[in-house]
């Protein structure tokens, strides 16, 4: 792999070989760069330096919360005498996300190098990778590629001769939207329900099996060898400040093209829709834009030209999220789709919180009136009153999520809503 | 086998239970896909199928049950021999998901979440798939069946039908 001379030019981390195909063999991705730079880490680097490196390229989680990644790790305690452990978080259930699955299908080998980079700079012996169950594809390439990584001694033992010995294992989770929060991963992992456990203390410090933890997202690991290799400054400079590198988004609904596109943070709505994606199914402006997976708030219309950065995001109200956008065009019927992701929270709430599994419940239960043309003007109020009591009272942000679309569903289209009330419609 | 037959793990299975168990810091994390592995072989997670787990990893039946019944892919019921998984969550439904249902059940006669009286199919309604670029999508007993239209579906019911049933 050359260093770019242009970083600016350079709009690819994740997917830079992505359409290589074959690459899920370790020869080829061997033949096109994997691997190539991970001596010089293993024999130049330290933790010190890996980690500092992460630092300056600004990267920030992609899994959702946008938590920087090297400050993540340093909070690691060191020598505490109990094993630190990685986990790569590929639970990927937030409806509208979609791109570790190309990740791990088409590349493994990317994450697997990242996760060997991670592991090296926090001293950890065993790293797993908990995997959405539903992926079984993906699990079983990812599984190919582990052994042949361990054949090839990128795994295990004493890897390469440089004396970091590291265990890979994929762990297939089995249909629970929850267990891609950290804590209900880590009570998963445990062999339990996934229910989010009560932080601080936070994984760090406490995590599986008590020990230190790093829960990583797919991407965020597959883009620590171009980090590594080119330098956290590199990285740095593609993007905005406090924005930096790439980032893929996953885009559906509404739009003639959809799938997963890796641009550089600070891409407007506009651009990545329009020219990515060849624009919408119909008429020219969309009428909701759901820009961080469906448990962020909506954007409309007037925010077509807002840059996809994760200060952008909350800058037009809403988050940057995972990055799944969910595109709606004069077409959409809102309140279906509200009351179908009012059914999925509720279905995935894991009931330990009183303001969740009530909320949740109740929120469905009104939608499928409302849905049915039976719901009262007083539902519309109930409705905003369960959803803004939910937001920040529980152990974990799903409740946040699953208040987002009621409440900007009835914030920016009430008179949708009111128009299917009983009244309305007898 | 039979309602009286007690479900046994092959040699293989055991084998591969035992070197994965290894794999983690105490037994009980083996538990999710120790599961997998049984509801693979014996098709559903019958109440003896779980003791047979249970003892296997040397974990309390009630920490086995707690976990079957928490996670949606652990089914403690038989299903027709294609399980046909459609996602009608936002990208899916924008995209047809719903009509693509109803037409399915109206071809094999029955509701969502109900199975042919001949055993073959089973249709239910899942959540996001993580795969809404290919929406509306289908999983056929866990093969992703991606931009799935009410004729793709006909013919894989077609296919599965003439094929008698050989899933
Ligand atoms: C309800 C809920 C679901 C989540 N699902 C995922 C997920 O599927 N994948 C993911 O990487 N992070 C998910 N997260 C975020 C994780 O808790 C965690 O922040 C992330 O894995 C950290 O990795 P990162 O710093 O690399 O982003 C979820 C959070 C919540 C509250
Ligand atoms: S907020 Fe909901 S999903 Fe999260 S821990 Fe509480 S009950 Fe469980």
């Amino acid at each position: 792999m050359t260093i770019p001379s242009d970083p600016k030019q350079v709009k690819q981390i994740c997917f830079d070989r992505i359409h290589i195909p074959n690459l899920t063999k370790l020869s080829v991705a061997r033949e096109n760069g994997a691997y190539a730079f991970l001596p010089t880490v293993l024999k130049e680097f330290d933790a010190g330096k890996i980690i500092d490196e992460v630092k300056t390229s600004g990267l920030r989680g992609r899994g959702g919360a946008g938590f920087p990644t090297g400050l993540k790790w340093s909070f690691v305690p060191r020598n505490t005498g109990k094993p630190t452990y990685l986990l790569c978080n590929a639970d990927e259930g937030e409806p509208g996300t979609f791109k570790d699955r190309d990740i791990m299908r088409f590349d493994p080998h990317l994450l697997i190098e990242g996760m060997i980079m991670a592991g090296f700079a926090l001293d950890v012996q065993d790293a797993y990778i908990y995997i959405r169950g539903e992926f079984l594809y993906e699990t079983n390439v990812m599984h190919a590629a582990i052994e042949e990584a361990y054949e090839a001694n990128l795994l295990g033992d004493n890897i390469l001769g440089s004396g970091f010995s590291m265990h890979l294992t994929v762990h297939r989770g089995a249909g629970a939207y929850i267990c891609g929060e950290e804590t209900a991963l880590i009570e998963s992992l445990e062999g339990k329900p996934g229910r989010p456990r009560f932080k601080p203390p936070f994984p760090a410090v406490e995590g599986f099996y008590r020990c230190p933890t790093v829960v990583n997202n797919v991407e965020t690991l597959a883009t620590i060898p171009a980090i590594l290799e080119h330098g956290g400054d590199w990285h740095a400079q593609i993007g905005e400040p406090n924005n930096t590198g790439c980032k893929i988004f996953s885009v559906s609904g509404h739009v003639n093209k959809p799938g997963n596109y890796e641009v550089p943070m600070g891409t407007s709505l506009r651009t990545l829709i329009e020219d990515y994606c060849g624009g919408l199914q119909h008429g020219s402006v969309p009428k909701v834009i759901i820009p961080g997976g469906s448990s962020t708030p909506w954007l409309l219309a007037e925010h077509y030209d807002a840059p996809l950065t994760y200060d952008g995001m909350i800058k037009a109200g809403s988050m940057l999220g995972s990055g799944a956008i969910i595109v709606m065009d004069e077409t959409a019927d809102l309140i279906a789709v509200t009351r179908r992701l009012a059914h999925f929270y509720a279905h995935e709430s894991c009931g330990q919180c009183t303001p969740c599994r009530e909320g949740t419940g109740w929120l469905e239960r009104i939608m499928n009136r409302v849905e049915a043309g039976q719901g009262r003007e007083e539902d519309m109020q109930v409705l905003n009153e369960a959803a803004a009591h939910m937001a920040g009272r529980t152990i974990c942000a799903l409740a946040d999520g699953a208040a987002a679309p009621i409440l900007s569903l009835l914030k920016h289209f009430p008179e949708e809503v009111r128009a299917r009330l009983v009244e309305n419609v007898a | 086998m039979s309602a009286l037959e007690q479900p046994q793990f092959s040699e293989a299975r055991k084998a591969e239970i035992a070197r994965l168990v290894t794999r983690y810091p105490g037994a009980q994390s083996a538990l999710l896909p120790v599961l997998h592995m049984a509801q693979e072989d014996f098709g559903y997670l019958s109440m003896e199928t779980q003791k047979l787990v249970a003892e296997t990893l040397g974990v309390r039946l009630m920490a086995v049950r707690e976990v079957v019944t928490f996670y949606t892919m652990f089914r403690e019921q038989p299903t027709g021999q294609y399980l046909l998984e459609v996602c009608t969550n936002a990208g899916c439904m924008l995209n047809g998901a719903d009509e693509l249902v109803a037409h399915m059940c109206d071809a094999l006669g029955i509701k969502v979440g109900e199975t042919t009286p001949d055993g073959m199919f089973t249709v239910t309604e899942v959540e996001c798939a993580g795969a809404c670029g290919g929406a509306p999508v289908v999983q056929v007993n866990n093969v992703y069946h991606e931009k799935a239209t009410p004729a793709s579906m006909d013919e894989l019911i077609a296919k599965a039908r003439s094929e008698g049933g050989a899933a």
